[in-house]
């Protein structure tokens, strides 16, 4: 109670705050014209006279608002996020416009003019590269190009129906009479269907954050709103030129001309796009010295090639979007580890802010009775065919699609696609970018626009959630399904997918393999810094992670036990890693483990369909452990992609957990084997070349460790490309009479001279051969043979590092990249 | 002969395999080249590390047993036939493949070949029964780390008393077909193969 008494007042307080605020402005707009004379007059006698503090609004006006109105915004993102209830309800996108309203209001009120509009410029320039390179950078790669032609289709086909269909339908209904009269021929309608047609990026990410969808369907209806992009600006700018020119005097050779237009601007984008992609990747690798820049670099660049391309007239959503999408790899791995969590939080920063400011600016930009016109007929009659024809295209499309998918769409999928089709800023600043000349019904174009936008924000943003949460309860079954039939339907779909995988039907491997290929021999080489080259996509990094977490912890515990050990010599690095070190393990291995919380049980159904007795509570109490805790088979993921958080998805936890008991069971799998025999000669021969460039490697448990000059030598020499593919169990000898595993894993905080930051990438124990040691764990449970202790390890290790969201830009391109890719 | 020749498909081969298993010519051909990219010694012929190799593997719970269910009885290499053969169980069921004369055997994607092959993967001694023990085993692999041995227990406990009809308290083929019958099994273990 006290809490929501405290709530509400720092609730009410912020409001009040706000509102004061905002009147900041409008007092500023009334006041820089009297500030002038009142120098003059009241603070002196003449303007020869020192003055100690002089008020000057209009040497600071511009960046003042413009500051002013950045805080309003995100003031008002806290106000609405303090009220979990609301938040749950209505979308962000949809608080935001009513806040814009409301202020843009009371501006109207106090002033008589709109005196802040969303203006295309600063819509354009300003406000929109952020949220798109933002889409680009964290796009998922490999969902992306895996459904690249799904995406496409939509996007182009879509888009042209949409605004085809729209368009001819509201020139017919024009023709009919119903609207009265409009000053307005055919090309205008195909104008004005070709700007309300585009699914917008900004909206849709808005809404899709609140609706859990299937990661298929997310990077579908998330890229279509990206690459649709060029489409609309072809089609706008094409009508918009035929208008202007007059509908007499568009010859066919124009029609022609538009056709070959959306070629050159999709396809010129795209390749400026790379083109800068390429830049950035070139120069983050040479910024090792100055990292403190390196983020800029990210920004900058990127922000040109959107500039390029829109300098240029061809499509700057398409060049931004691709050099996010192109440079992610080769920028994640040049770049340091605090670089690339700066880069992240800037741009997710960026990104929240610029939206924040759009859905604000939206409702702000309504707030003019000039510019209202109002249609009923044309308004309504928009709204419905949007919706129709979104819905029939969707509808037709998908069932096209569907005969060359493996992963179908279904209608629950269908009906999420329609419904969030939704329109966005980039319509409304489409539609005041025309002019009025031209155009003659420009106010009632911008009018229906708006009310399109408010309405699919809004409205659908309003009620997507309930429409999917009650169309997923319908679907699911009625009956309770048996025990049985879950743990074994479960079991079915992990045996589907591992034979999908074995198949190759997922993703177009083919290529995806090629493309893998051509990259490691020549892309990385160029783009890469040598450091990351080599090890970049060897071992899984939770593997990595465990080495790191067990070395740390071991390391603090004998710091605490004050054990000598851990005193660094200049020689050598022995870390003895005797005493509690079984403990230690214990709690760093459940500790990395049990980073998992259980999930909340949506088994809800289950509950009530029962009966209360005591046997059957006991069967529920089972169905949900049961429900909990199975892991989800891979279509069931869900992609997090958010603009306002940087979140880890469900997956990586799972995949880990997973993971690590695969790798434990296959090296112990290995141990009895005899070694050689199961080995085709192609292992021994790479054993062979190994041997003669093998020095002892950091599998040698005891005795210190040459990983000193080893290491160097790995960061300074001119390695070559370890090439060779699968994991190739190396065989490495060891000797070890004595029962400790004094394994002198060089523990990273002791490294001495190396370049700590640049050794972030290597982890120490990286030797030549880049054979990794296993954590401590692994090797505890790999029972020794007296006499010679031979142990296996995995071959190479990831660079990448082990921050959670790296994590999952592992699965970008292939899921666990830590098996290196054939070489062949 | 190279070893690169004989690794080429022939066309008695591919029609061999198709009327044992049911896939089609290009189907086969495509399936052929996932083999021949898969295997990296050369050999014509998988072992398991090529199967390892695939990284979606290893973060599937059942991936390792699944591999297995590639390699015949104690053998360490698969050749294409047998790789087609396990493969030819996920094939959609067609009405081509039913048929009403009980004499023929079944295709290998019939309804029960198909749950054969599921039973299989959870019978590890292959004494056609599924223990308790080997339950637990496939239950462990497939749920997280949250869950206790006892809460284990008593889940596999509960799913095979739901199952069991005869009371030896382990799960036979028939009992496994009939607590299974009301789910649709030709759809959860079918995949759309490319053309």
């Amino acid at each position: 109670m006290g809490r929501d008494r405290s709530g509400c007042v720092a609730r009410s307080a912020l409001l009040t705050a706000l509102v004061l605020l905002l009147c900041c402005p409008v007092a500023g707009n009334t006041a820089e014209q009297e500030s002038h004379t009142e120098h003059g007059d009241s603070h002196g006698s003449n303007d020869t006279s020192f003055h100690i503090v002089t008020f000057r609004w209009e040497h600071v006006q511009a960046p003042y608002v413009i500051a002013l109105w950045i805080l309003v915004a995100s003031l008002g993102k806290v106000v609405f996020h303090l009220s979990e209830k609301v938040t749950n309800v209505v979308p962000e996108s949809a608080l935001l416009i009513v806040l814009g309203l409301i202020l843009g209001g009371i501006v109207w009120a106090a002033d008589h003019t709109a005196s802040f509009t969303l203006t295309p410029t600063v819509f354009f320039f300003y406000l929109l590269p952020p949220i798109v390179l933002d889409a680009g950078y964290f796009m998922p790669n490999r969902h992306f190009f895996g459904n690249l032609g799904t995406i496409l289709m939509y996007a182009v086909i879509g888009t042209v129906w949409n605004a085809a269909t729209t368009g001819l339908s509201l020139y017919g209904v024009f023709k009919s009479g119903i609207m009265g009269d409009l000053d307005a021929g055919l090309l205008e309608f195909l104008l004005f269907g070709s700007l309300i047609a585009a699914v917008d990026p900004v909206a849709v990410l808005a809404v899709f954050e609140e609706v859990h969808v299937n990661e298929v369907l997310f990077i579908i209806v998330f890229g279509e709103s990206l690459l649709n992009d060029a489409v609309t600006v072809v089609l706008y700018n094409v009508f918009k030129s035929f208008v202007e020119v007059g509908a007499e005097n568009v010859e066919g050779l124009d029609y022609f001309k538009g056709i070959v237009s959306f070629f050159v601007v999709s396809l010129g984008g795209t390749a400026v796009g790379i083109l800068f992609a390429f830049i950035l990747s070139l120069i983050t690798r040479f910024t090792k010295h100055v990292r403190v820049i390196e983020p800029g670099f990210v920004f900058i660049i990127s922000y040109l090639s959107y500039l390029t391309a829109e300098m240029l007239s061809l499509s700057a959503i398409l060049a931004i979007t691709f050099c996010g999408i192109c440079c992610q790899k080769y920028v994640k791995a040049n770049l340091c580890e605090q670089s690339i969590t700066t880069v992240r939080y800037a741009m997710k920063m960026l990104a929240s802010g610029a939206e924040t400011i759009i859905f604000m600016f939206l409702g702000i930009s309504a707030v003019d009775t000039e510019k209202w016109t109002w249609n009923t007929a044309f308004i309504l009659l928009t709204l419905v065919f949007i919706s129709v024809y979104r819905i029939i295209g969707v509808i037709l499309q998908t069932w096209i699609l569907n005969h060359y998918r493996v992963v179908q769409l279904e209608i629950i999928d269908q009906v999420v696609m329609s419904y969030g089709g939704l329109r966005g800023a980039v319509a409304f600043a489409l539609v005041v970018l025309l002019e009025g000349q031209h155009v003659h019904v420009k106010q009632l174009f911008v009018s229906t626009t708006i009310i399109v936008v408010y309405f699919t924000v809004i409205i659908q943003g309003l009620t997507i959630k309930p429409l999917v949460n009650w169309l997923k309860v319908k679907r699911s079954q009625q009956r309770e399904p048996l025990l049985n039939e879950k743990l074994h339907g479960r079991a079915f779909d992990h045996i589907l997918s591992a034979i999908e995988d074995i198949s190759g039907q997922i993703g177009h491997n083919y290529l995806r393999d090629k493309w893998t290929n051509f990259d490691r021999k020549y892309l990385s080489k160029i783009m890469m810094r040598k450091s990351a080259q080599l090890s970049r996509d060897k071992i899984l990094s939770v593997f990595r992670e465990l080495n790191l977490k067990d070395a740390i912890s071991y390391v603090s515990e004998g710091e605490r036990k004050g054990s000598l050990a851990f005193i660094r010599s200049s020689s050598d690095v022995n870390v003895d890693f005797t005493g509690p070190r079984h403990s230690v393990v214990d709690s760093s291995v459940s500790a990395v483990l049990r980073e998992s919380t259980s999930e909340v049980c949506l088994d809800m159904q289950a509950v009530e369909n029962r009966a209360k007795s005591p046997k059957d509570r006991e069967e529920i109490v089972t169905h949900h452990m049961l429900q909990q805790h199975l892991y989800k088979p891979r279509k069931r993921y869900r992609l997090n992609y958010s603009r306002h958080k940087l979140v880890r998805s469900d997956g990586e936890k799972q995949d880990k957990e997973i993971f690590q008991r695969t790798m434990k069971k296959r090296l112990d799998h290995f141990k009895p084997t005899k070694l050689g025999n199961n080995y085709t000669t192609k292992f021994k021969n790479m054993k062979k070349e190994r041997a003669a460039k093998k020095k002892h490697s950091n599998a040698v448990p005891n005795g210190k460790l040459s990983t000193h000059s080893v290491s160097f030598q790995v960061k300074d020499s001119e390695a070559e490309d370890p090439s060779d593919g699968g994991i190739n169990f190396l065989i490495t000898p060891a000797d070890n009479g004595s029962d400790e595993i004094s394994a002198g894993i060089e523990n990273p905080s002791f490294s001495v001279e190396e370049d700590q930051s640049g050794f972030q990438m290597i982890p120490p124990w990286v030797s030549n051969e880049e054979t990794v040691i296993p954590s401590q764990r692994a090797r505890l449970q790999i029972p020794r043979s007296p006499t010679n202790f031979r142990r296996l390890t995995p071959l190479q290790l990831s660079s990448r590092s082990i921050d959670s969201f790296l994590l999952a830009d592992i699965s970008d391109e292939h899921p666990l990249s830590f098996l290196p890719e054939s070489s062949m | 002969m190279g070893s690169r020749a004989s690794s080429l498909l022939r066309e008695e081969e591919i029609e061999e395999i198709k009327k044992e298993t049911g896939f089609s010519h290009s189907q086969i051909t495509r399936l052929y080249s996932r083999f021949t990219s898969l295997d990296k010694g050369e050999n014509g012929t998988l072992c398991r590390e090529d199967f390892q190799r695939i990284p979606e593997l290893a973060i599937n719970p059942l991936g390792d047993r699944i591999i297995n269910a590639f390699f015949p009885e104690s053998e360490d290499q698969v050749n294409f036939r047998g790789f087609m053969r396990t493969l030819a169980h996920f094939r959609p069921i067609e009405d081509s493949d039913k048929s009403k004369d009980p004499l023929v055997p079944e295709p290998l994607n019939s309804r029960n070949n198909k749950l054969l092959f599921a039973f299989r993967l959870y019978d590890l001694d292959k004494d056609d029964k599924i223990s308790r023990e080997e339950l637990l085993q496939v239950l462990r692999m497939m749920v997280g780390v949250n869950i206790s041995e006892e809460q284990l227990g008593s889940i596999a406990d509960r799913t095979i008393q739901e199952a069991d009809q005869n009371g030896d308290l382990t799960i036979s083929f028939t009992e496994f077909q009939k607590v299974l019958e009301k789910v649709d099994v030709e759809q959860k273990m079918s995949i759309r193969f490319l053309h």
